[in-house]
């Protein structure tokens, strides 16, 4: 038994929600502040349950609007923060997703994809958020998403969502779709010391030469005082100067904090990006998934290889900031893209943005079912051809 | 009279961000009253301004956070208290203050305002009610009194507005007063006496808005306003809330409710310390 | 006219109120007039000059009439007032 009450080291058998409650824990988490919602309500659940044994706070809100509302005042506080949700509390948020970003509170947010539009379909799996996340506040912004296709990556993206929330400053996502959120399997959680930490950059100034809003030159990222530290700093949603001093009507201070909240991300896409690459290195064609789907796919790409067709997987375990290089990369070598996801057409338009002229055949999902090997499989016959 | 020493600085420029001084308010507006008088208590009770942190939503007093020389936070409109909730839940040795409006508090935020209350949470709402919106040019809102002229009620307002003290009251809220911009020095104690006591406190403080208020309706400087409120306010202490009116020919002032319950804070560590006694 | 009913205090005669000294920082002031108006001992008064605000700042019409209320101090919401005690020359 683990003396650490936060990190349960041992083998679990858990689903992707409790998982990923286990994984905020592990990354420090201490605030949770949430509104039920199904399908992510297991987490607000595990967490009132798990934040209290190691000393955290679990608050219920009045809606979503308050819970991101309240993860920012807790991040601002010190503590690392988090909320969970479904696609309407997910657009509920985005007004202070946009407050995070501009004010660079580090914080994250999961969202267990259900179908939509609306109130949609409470219980069943979708991907339609993928661009809500990219896009869903107003303004010109740049946030992190991940997306998990195991328990166990449940478990290890939250942490790493977390690592980069308080790393860069930023909103990080974990979405995660129905069918991944309510799997049962295996998730091993290692011991404590192994499991690599990122806490957020703190200021090597005394209060009177801090600068709120300076960023550092090489990363982009301003170092975080935090409230109650004697540094008495400001913080607005309004565009603001390095001082945090609201100046809505200069172009130049517009344009210099915008540019920078995008090339802070931008920039250093190289090292937050992260795909799977499987078979691809002689590929002619290839498949593009993410979460539970890229498990469909990998079987189909296996599938097509015993039938002798030179098929590889490009995984995208970042969906957000977009994994440009690697589908270039692939869009150079191969012959045809398969795109398969559950919704309607979203990641596959950045997938033919970026694959210029190789073709992309997309193979939408609605409703309940995930794609079957077979149809993935059916459809790299046919760009083979 | 030969004029005094100018370069003398104000008793509480210390309490101020010197920077962002003069503030954006017009001319008669009692956004700076109300944040003189809390800046004011706070010097009294000489308050650590390193642990003291300022929470505000959008409109005119939205600003005031950015006004104060301690920690503070310009939030989402509507989304101050909501803010602060998450603050002194992490931080809870950080007294939280929010000052904000009467548009952002009820209309938009009035869901997180009723629901901080019924938790009594150990946040300290300061509202200034100038009975419209005036950041965006003088709209209707839900304090506007019934039949007074806006930008969006051109005939007349058809609403009925909210009591706020009664509202804070039924909600849970164990420290609420109201005080009207001229009643500086109650409205003073009033916040010493909120600051030093525990749990979900509210200060309602009805505030002259000349310029954009009160040239609509018949009172076109901060003084006509000012006399407005000398003339119909009477002080009713520990009244009912229900029948604190604030109409054209009465304004019901005082506290009305002082009382003691847990505050939403304590309860939960004493749970947090209760589940990892348990083990 | 409301009749006003006075109670003396007793010890009226030996109670000293004290003097102040008006500070006016002229160029914040926005001109309400807030401080002249509920000065309950009417020691300020409009000034001709105009400030950087354009506005006509109050000035000190007769200090000596000051008892260090500041109310004028408390009811500014420009902070541009203020008033600090002094010793009573000659006493009071």
């Amino acid at each position: 038994m683990s003396k650490n009450k936060a990190v349960l080291t041992g083998e679990h058998f858990l689903s992707g929600d409790l998982a990923c409650a286990e994984g905020a824990l592990a990354a420090g988490c201490r605030f949770f502040a949430g509104y039920p919602i199904t399908p992510a309500t297991e987490i607000a659940e595990r967490m009132s349950l798990r934040l209290p044994q190691v000393g955290g706070v679990y608050i219920q809100m009045e809606d979503e609007l308050a819970s991101m509302a309240a993860v920012i005042g807790a991040s601002y506080a010190g503590v690392k923060a988090m909320t969970a949700t479904s696609g309407p509390g997910f657009s509920l948020m985005q007004e202070n997703i946009g407050l995070a970003v501009m004010t660079e509170a580090p914080c994250v947010l999961v969202n267990v994809m259900r179908g939509g539009p609306s109130t949609g379909q409470p219980t069943k799996p979708g991907q339609q958020d993928v661009m809500q996340a990219r896009w869903g506040s107003h303004g010109d912004y740049e946030i992190i998403a991940l997306s998990p296709n195991s328990v166990q990556e449940a478990f290890d993206l939250t942490i790493e969502a977390f690592n980069l929330s308080e790393a860069y400053r930023v909103p990080a996502f974990l979405l995660m779709d129905e069918t991944v959120a309510h799997m049962w399997e295996k998730v091993v959680i290692p011991p404590a010391e192994n499991i690599k930490l990122v806490n957020r950059k703190k200021p090597k100034v005394p209060p009177e030469k801090y600068v709120p809003f300076k960023p550092d030159s090489e990363d982009l990222v301003p170092p975080m005082a935090c409230f109650g530290e004697g540094y008495r700093f400001h913080a607005t949603g309004l565009t603001h100067d390095e001082f945090g001093v609201p100046k809505t009507d200069s172009p130049e201070i517009q344009f210099q904090l915008v540019s920078r909240l995008c090339e802070k991300i931008r920039r250093n896409a190289d090292k937050i990006v992260k795909v799977e690459k499987t078979m691809l290195d002689d590929a002619e064609v290839a498949v593009i998934a993410y979460g539970v789907l890229s498990r469909s796919a990998l079987s189909a790409v296996k599938k097509a290889r015993e039938k002798g067709i030179k098929a590889g997987l490009l995984r995208l375990v970042t969906i957000w900031p977009f994994p440009e290089k690697h589908i270039r990369e692939l869009a150079d070598r191969v012959k045809g893209i398969v795109v398969p996801e559950l919704n309607y057409g979203q990641i596959v338009r950045e997938v033919q943005r970026i694959a210029g002229k190789v073709p992309v055949v997309f193979l939408p999902k609605l409703g309940e079912d995930l794609h079957k090997p077979a149809e993935i499989l059916k459809a790299l016959e046919e760009i083979k051809r | 009279m030969m004029a005094k020493q100018e370069e003398m600085g104000h008793p509480l420029e210390d309490f101020l961000r010197k920077s962002r001084m003069p503030h954006i308010w017009c001319p008669g507006c009692g956004n700076g009253i109300i944040l003189h008088s809390f800046l004011q208590a706070v010097a009294d009770l000489e308050m650590d301004l390193d642990k003291t942190v300022v929470v505000s939503g959008i409109g005119c007093m939205g600003r005031a956070a950015g006004y104060v020389n301690m920690d503070s936070f310009h939030t989402t409109h509507g989304r101050a208290i909501a803010f602060a909730t998450g603050v002194k839940l992490a931080k809870p040795e950080l007294t939280v203050v929010v000052l904000s409006g009467d548009g952002d508090l009820f209309a938009i935020g009035g869901n997180h305002f009723i629901h901080a209350a019924r938790r009594n949470i150990d946040i300290k709402v300061i509202c200034a009610n100038n009975f419209n919106y005036g950041m965006t040019g003088g709209q209707q809102g839900p304090t506007t009194p019934l039949e007074a002229y806006t930008t969006t009620s051109p005939y007349g307002n058809i609403e009925h507005p909210f009591n706020l003290v009664h509202l804070a009251a039924a909600s849970g809220a164990t420290y609420v007063a109201r005080w009207t911009a001229l009643h500086v020095r109650r409205l003073t104690a009033s916040i010493k006496k909120m600051l030093q006591k525990k749990g979900f406190g509210f200060i309602e403080v009805i505030s002259p808005c000349p310029e954009i208020f009160g040239r609509r309706n018949k009172m076109r400087t901060g003084l006509e306003m000012m006399e407005w409120f000398k003339k119909v306010s009477v002080i009713e202490n520990f009244s009912d809330p229900a029948k604190a009116e604030v109409s054209r020919d009465r304004i019901v002032v005082g506290e009305f409710v002082d009382t003691e319950k847990p505050t939403f804070e304590e309860i939960l560590y004493e749970t947090i310390k209760k589940v990892q006694e348990k083990g | 006219m409301p009749v006003r009913i006075w109670r003396k205090p007793l010890d009226a005669e030996k109670a000293k109120p004290p003097c102040g000294e008006i500070h006016i920082l002229k160029d914040l002031c926005k001109g309400c007039g807030y401080c002249i108006e509920f000065c309950p001992r009417d020691v300020l008064e409009k000034s001709e000059e105009i400030n950087k605000r354009g506005v006509h700042p109050p000035r000190v019409a007769d200090e000596s009439r000051c008892v260090v209320c500041s109310f004028c101090t408390a009811v500014c919401p420009d902070f541009a007032i203020f008033v600090i005690e002094k010793p009573c020359e000659g006493g009071r």
